[in-house]
């Protein structure tokens, strides 16, 4: 972690919010961001960035008409925004996923639902980070 | 190296039933990121994409990226209507990929 330290205070090796706005652009694909429906469960402070459990849950009847197509987990401070992307069916039957991340250092964890109409929905939680989950 | 992945399924449920799945790989997720002892960075390679199937048909899926920790467990949720087979696919960057398949009786 400690040559990633050193290139923080750059901002070269980090993710900014341009590219944690660019990621979210492409997915909502023109909708306008919401809130409400969506919850993101993750812990105020993880002691160890090097896996940290995130959870997700989205209201919705989950039937073939109305469902949650996928979300998006997004980690704002990290060398690369992108975690992962769940992809929903309605035989789901509730919009729900846990999974443990890395977090590289006290940030925002962002969670972006986009609805099978298209609809887009996001909330995000500042997970303080004791030890970075940076590798090295 | 990645190993056996393990899988949590429920061996029986009643129709319309939320079951919930749990899964992890052993996998070490090399983020790309990080410095190797001679100083260049180690080259990424992690597991990709995960797939969840039930008799035959898409149910979830996940593409992932080197933010997800080693080890990638996903838990997620699958409402079943009828018995049948859940087949679970990993993919490798290095183009390997694992399976595991679980066997559920619906009544």
């Amino acid at each position: 972690a400690a040559a990633l330290t050193g290139l923080s205070t750059s901002g070269i090796a980090f993710a900014d919010e341009a590219a944690t706005q660019a990621a979210i652009d492409a997915f909502a694909a023109g909708a306008e961001v919401g809130e409400g429906r969506i919850s993101l469960t993750a812990p105020e402070i993880a002691e160890n960035g090097n896996t940290v459990p995130i959870s997700v849950d989205v209201e919705s009847e989950m039937t073939e008409a109305d469902h949650v197509a996928a979300v998006m987990i997004l980690a704002s401070g990290n060398p690369n925004p992108g975690v992962i992307t769940f992809n929903f069916t309605p035989m789901n039957g509730v919009a729900a996923a846990t999974t443990r991340i890395r977090l590289a250092k006290t940030q925002d964890v962002i969670a972006v639902a986009k609805m099978s109409d298209g609809s887009v929905f996001m909330d995000k939680k500042l997970v303080k980070v004791t030890i970075g989950g940076c590798g090295g | 190296m990645a190993t056996k992945p393990r899988v949590k399924v429920p061996k029986k449920a009643a129709a319309g039933d939320v079951i919930t799945i749990k899964t992890l790989i052993s996998h070490a997720m090399e983020s790309g990121q990080r410095k190797g002892k001679d100083g260049n960075l180690i080259p990424r390679k992690i597991i990709n994409k995960f797939t969840a199937e039930f008799n035959g048909a898409t149910v979830f899926s996940a593409d992932i990226e080197p933010g997800v920790a080693a080890n990638p467990f996903i838990e997620f949720n699958v409402k079943v209507m009828e018995s049948g087979t859940f087949d679970f696919k990993w993919l490798d960057d290095d183009g390997s990929e694992y399976t595991s398949s679980k066997e559920i009786a619906v009544e």
